[in-house]
């Protein structure tokens, strides 16, 4: 017989069951038991759309473009974003702000149009940490979920966050949104 | 007309035992996954309705709504028989079980049970016998060698297992000196000492294990073992005949229970009955608390069913062979031997001793 290279081999010793152990009964009510422990267990379940996991802060999820203390888009269409997004997910195209725009843009220089394909962000977080205006973050929402591919191409209408009440930009969108619909 | 009346109670009986029967049967597959979704730390279905109320009715208008597939090698007559015999045979059995005691309504008093058959274990017996038909019929029908397997399994294992439990209810036989399960469980009246499961358990554990044997339920379900199977005797069915047979096999485990609570917890008897009967003086109220605690010991025990399901694995086919004929068999010889003994000392003076 081969003796073992590694010292490891654990010869294994099946014991003959006796009587009691042979009834199976003591063995069934132990497993009855256990599971009836389980029974007044509080369950793990969480019901998914009224309850959510909670996440961690650092947790990677779906962009926002934050605004500012009042109400004005943070972003300044710099590219950064877009230079270090690893899936050139994000583009952008800047413009400059008017007279009067003051409450809505918080620089000269703002984006007009800010789109980030989310069938191809990894969500890696790159642009969070890339952006020096503080604009761009991965906040907690993960379902993307569509019927067609068009729609995973997330513009400015869903990316920026909505403006806080009493603000000032508040009521511009406000304004604005009710001129359109008119 | 005077036939009729006399009818009329033993009609009502069937006709309300036969919704009640399908009623727990339908809720017992909601209870089903509500007790295997807590056992394992888990809710259940919640959408239907509150608490998922509704998912039977779900479930059943899913069963009904889906495509009928009958094979084209299956025979067609025998196809549709399988699942009507099962189903059929399962619905006949709850017809000799005492469901209360008596009740006095419009100045006539009758006793809540359809039909008191003075054979009735007898009855219940022979129904389950038939009922192995269902499952061979329909398994043969299919033409499929899963299906086959499965009801070969299945009608090998009934057997097998109707001969222990037959012997068990022997001993019991023995003992209380008659086959009607009215008489059964009146004899059981006076407090849990008077119980069956007390005087006999040896008899009690052998019939337990071979109800879950004969109800096909884990861990004997072997003749719709999923893993080996594909889903057994049932793999061909579709639509309600599939609901037929999932159907059965839950109503099985009614009456199984209901089987277990009257020959062996005293049936609708409950600790305090004479109390009760003592401090309102209306036997009316103490049958209907007496049909209370009788469903409550059902329930438990179809609970238990479901406890024993999600704790003990499937097991093998050798394994099950070998309890049933090596252990269960002698074991109830054994006891029936016993009691024989027992009665016979108790009865010296039948015998010229």
């Amino acid at each position: 017989m081969q003796t073992s290279f590694t010292n490891r081999k654990l010869v294994l010793e099946q014991k003959e069951m006796n009587i009691w152990e042979r009834m199976y009964l003591p063995a069934i009510v132990k497993g009855l038991a256990i599971t009836i422990s389980h029974f007044f267990r509080k369950p793990a379940t969480i019901r998914y759309p009224e309850q959510k996991r909670t996440v961690s802060e650092a947790y990677r999820g779906l962009h926002i473009l934050k605004r500012d203390e009042i109400g004005a888009e943070r972003c300044t269409a710099c590219g950064l974003c877009a230079l270090a997004c690893p899936a050139e997910a994000i583009t952008m195209e800047a413009a400059e702000r008017k007279p009067g725009e003051e409450n809505l843009y918080r620089e000269e220089k703002y984006a007009s149009k800010y789109e980030i394909n989310m069938l191809r962000c990894i969500f890696c977080g790159f642009c969070e940490e890339a952006c020096p205006k503080a604009a761009i973050f991965l906040e907690e929402d993960f379902a993307v979920a569509n019927y067609t591919r068009d729609t995973f191409i997330y513009g400015k209408d869903r990316l920026v966050e909505k403006p806080k009440q009493g603000t000032k930009a508040f009521d511009i969108v406000k304004v604005g949104r009710e001129r359109e619909l008119n | 007309m005077e036939t009729l009346i006399n009818f009329l109670p033993s009609i009502i009986i069937i006709f309300t035992m036969f919704v009640v029967t399908l009623l727990i049967a339908l809720y017992s597959t909601y209870g089903e996954r509500k007790v295997a979704a807590f056992l394992q730390d888990r809710i259940g279905p919640n959408r239907a309705g509150p608490w998922g109320l509704l998912q039977p009715f779900a479930d059943g208008v899913k069963m009904f709504t889906k495509e009928e597939i009958i094979p084209d090698s299956a025979n067609k007559f025998l196809f549709i028989l399988g699942p009507s015999i099962a189903m059929i045979c399962c619905l006949m059995t709850s017809v000799v079980l005492p469901w209360g005691g008596e009740l006095t309504l419009f100045g006539k008093t009758f006793y809540l049970q359809a039909v008191d058959l003075n054979i009735g274990v007898l009855y219940v017996f022979a129904v389950v016998s038939v009922s192995v038909y269902g499952i061979m019929i329909g398994g043969w029908a299919s033409n499929n060698k899963w299906s086959l397997m499965g009801a070969i399994r299945g009608s090998s294992q009934i057997i097998s297992y109707e001969l222990s439990m037959g012997l068990s209810i022997i001993a019991l036989v023995l003992m209380t000196g008659s086959l009607s399960f009215r008489d059964i469980v009146n004899q059981q009246h006076g407090g849990i000492l008077h119980w069956n499961f007390l005087m006999q358990p040896l008899s009690f554990l052998i019939f337990l294990i071979c109800a879950f044997a004969e109800c096909n339920r884990s861990p004997f379900d072997l003749p719709e073992c999923e893993t080996e199977l594909v889903g057994g005797f049932h793999t061909e069915y579709s639509s309600m005949k599939l609901g037929f047979y999932l159907f059965s096999e839950y109503i099985n485990m009614f009456i199984s229970s209901a089987v277990i609570s009257a020959l062996f917890f005293g049936g609708f008897n409950f600790p305090g009955m004479d109390w009760l009967l003592e401090t309102t003086h209306s036997t009316n109220i103490v049958t209907m608390v007496g049909v209370g605690a009788y469903f409550m010991k059902i329930f438990f025990f179809i609970f238990f069913f479901m406890w024993v399901r999600w704790t003990i694995p499937r097991f093998r086919y050798d394994q099950l062979m070998n309890l049933g004929w090596k252990t269960l068999i002698p074991l109830a010889l054994v006891n029936l031997a016993v009691m024989a003994i027992i009665e016979m000392f108790k009865h010296q003076h039948a015998f010229g001793f």
